[in-house]
């Protein structure tokens, strides 16, 4: 549905966006994830055909968005970072202006603008000025608007800032219900956001692409090894010596936690491993008090911090090379 | 077509719905009138004078009030209206681009042309409901006055007020379009404006062939017959030019806001 082929977007000196490729299948929702300034934006804009491209194609349904705009932006409802409303006008009058300049034909356009509001939840709000609307329910408005046409691909800037979580959950499930019939793109920080909705994640960084996988084969694959937390009162020195001894730790650091002798060790090892069950046995055995024992999971929030952090060290070698 | 006359219904929707159409045509009627009474009060008396000049002179003599009012009145609705436009113009672009709407715009499939269209027709339907109150004044002058006056000069008069403030409107959708501040556009659309009206005393000033050029780009040169009731075909040309490089310019700009807009 959606094809980019090494797109570029520069201002003036500054590149935005950096060769990018990828490609998205009809029905799919695809996350954009990427710190502020990372090319989220840009990207989106050239899609709409907003921005023209410095260099590279993308076509949506197979037209080109900058040859073929016109055909492209029949096809494409966006929702841009900051919700385009008219203040002055009340939700209906808005949605209907969009079912207009979107080509809505006539008969349809009273049945698209009730479908909007419902799906969107703001029939109740139908007569109200927009001006007069909090935060949430002009995000939602602005939401309405990018499907009132029914488009085949919506594409959506941060779709959920500004809600409050009740909210953001039920975008959630409209975004998600959405899918199947239309093909979704849509940016966002909010990592929790991206493996809750999308199908696969590109994780873009300094306008180039770091990742694209589903948010669960991001998670398996850079997560390494596993992770083991164990809170036990018992001597440090003891404590470590006892961990270091079981097969498969590779890694261990234990902290004091402060008053009553508690410590908290982690242990790390490779991937696959599960070592709690001797971990416990090992503990018990020292006749040492265990209080807590747990795995944990590299976040999707910690990947991509690994991913969009650049090691300062790292990039003074790769200078010097 | 479609999107053009979106556009066009939002517009006329926005000027009505916000107090900005009442307001201006308010302050509009409110002047002209003013001016047109005391205009009138004048003229008569000064119809008068010469009348009981002639008779003690022992002739007669007429006075053509109609046509005096006329071009008098025509003359200030021309500066009335410049200092007006700019308050129909200063928002169509600025406001669009400060609130993001353009980008809503500019991603739907609309044609620029259909845009800038839209906008500037429905500015120009709001001049004309302005000035449609006006024409009865002239018209109960007209209808008035013995013998009756010929009505094509109202026709001639009315057909330069139009132009001249549609070249004012096409002219300011331009400039609002540079800017996404309002202020800045109003300013420039002012200072533009003014600056075409008064070209005139500048090249009166100077001799030779670059005060004649001048002159020919003043304003005031092509909008003075008009209210004498001529339609003067280098004023139909003037003005027509005018309108249509103005709506060329806000084309171009609207397009090259894709590049522009970082």
């Amino acid at each position: 549905m959606i094809e980019v082929q090494d797109l570029s977007k520069s201002y003036g000196e500054k590149t935005a966006v950096d060769r990018i490729s990828f490609s998205v299948n009809k029905g799919e929702i695809l996350g954009f994830l990427g710190p502020n300034g990372a090319g989220k934006t840009t990207t989106m804009r050239v899609l709409t055909g907003y921005l023209p491209a410095t260099g590279g194609t993308a076509k949506i349904a197979g037209f080109d968005v900058f040859d073929d705009s016109m055909e492209v932006r029949r096809r494409i409802g966006y929702l841009p970072e900051n919700p385009p409303l008219y203040f002055d006008m009340t939700v209906t009058e808005y949605l209907d202006f969009v079912a207009r300049i979107k080509n809505v034909p006539v008969e349809k356009r009273a049945q698209r603008i009730e479908a909007a509001m419902g799906m969107t939840k703001i029939a109740e709000q139908r007569d109200h000025l927009i001006k007069r609307l909090s935060r949430g329910f002009k995000q939602r408005v602005g939401l309405a608007q990018a499907i009132v046409h029914d488009p085949d691909v919506i594409i959506l800037d941060e779709p959920t800032v500004g809600l409050d979580p009740k909210q953001i959950i039920e975008v959630r499930h409209l975004i998600k219900s959405l899918a199947g019939n239309h093909t979704i793109i849509l940016s966002t920080h909010i990592l929790p956001e991206v493996s809750m909705t999308c199908d696969r994640v590109i994780i873009i960084n300094n306008g180039k692409i770091v990742a694209v996988d589903t948010p669960e084969n991001l998670t398996l694959q850079l997560k390494g090894g596993e992770r083991i937390r164990v809170e036990a009162q018992a001597p440090e020195q003891g404590l470590r010596d006892a961990l270091q001894k079981i097969p498969g730790a590779q890694r261990v650091s234990v902290d004091s936690m402060g008053s009553g002798g508690r410590m908290i060790a982690i242990v790390e090892a490779r991937q696959g491993q599960d070592l709690r069950s001797q971990i416990a046995a090992k503990v018990v055995g020292q006749g040492w008090p265990l209080y807590e024992l747990r795995g944990e999971n590299l976040s999707l929030e910690e990947i991509f911090l690994q991913l969009t952090t650049e090691d300062p060290a790292h990039k003074k070698s790769e200078e010097s090379k | 077509m479609r999107g053009l006359y979106a556009i066009y219904r939002k517009e006329m929707t926005h000027y009505f719905v916000s107090p900005i159409a009442y307001i201006i045509a308010c302050v509009f009627l409110v002047l002209s009138g003013v001016f047109f009474n005391s205009y009138l009060v004048e003229v008569i008396k000064y119809a008068d004078e010469m009348m009981m000049q002639g008779m003690q002179m022992g002739q007669m003599t007429n006075f053509d009030v109609p046509s005096v009012m006329l071009r008098v009145f025509l003359g200030t609705i021309g500066i009335v209206i410049l200092f007006l436009t700019p308050m129909l113009t200063m928002g169509v672009y600025s406001e669009e681009r400060k609130r993001g709407t353009m980008e809503l715009l500019m991603t739907s499939p609309i044609s620029d042309a259909g845009i800038v269209l839209g906008k500037f027709l429905a500015s120009f339907t709001l001049l004309v409901i302005m000035l449609i109150p006006t024409v009865f004044y002239v018209i109960y002058i007209f209808a008035h006055s013995t013998p009756a006056a010929p009505w094509r000069l109202i026709a001639g008069g009315y057909l330069g007020v139009l132009l001249l403030g549609a070249m004012l409107l096409a002219l300011g959708s331009f400039l609002s379009s540079l800017t996404e501040n309002q202020i800045i556009s109003a300013v420039l659309i002012f200072g533009v404006s003014l600056l075409l009206w008064l070209l005139d005393i500048f090249a009166q000033s100077g001799s030779g062939s670059l005060a004649q050029s001048l002159q020919y780009a003043a304003v005031l040169q092509h909008y003075g017959p008009f209210t004498q009731g001529i339609i003067d075909t280098t004023g139909l040309v003037f003005f027509g030019t005018w309108i249509f490089f103005g709506i060329f310019l806000t084309m171009r700009s609207v397009e090259s806001m894709r590049w522009r807009r970082a």
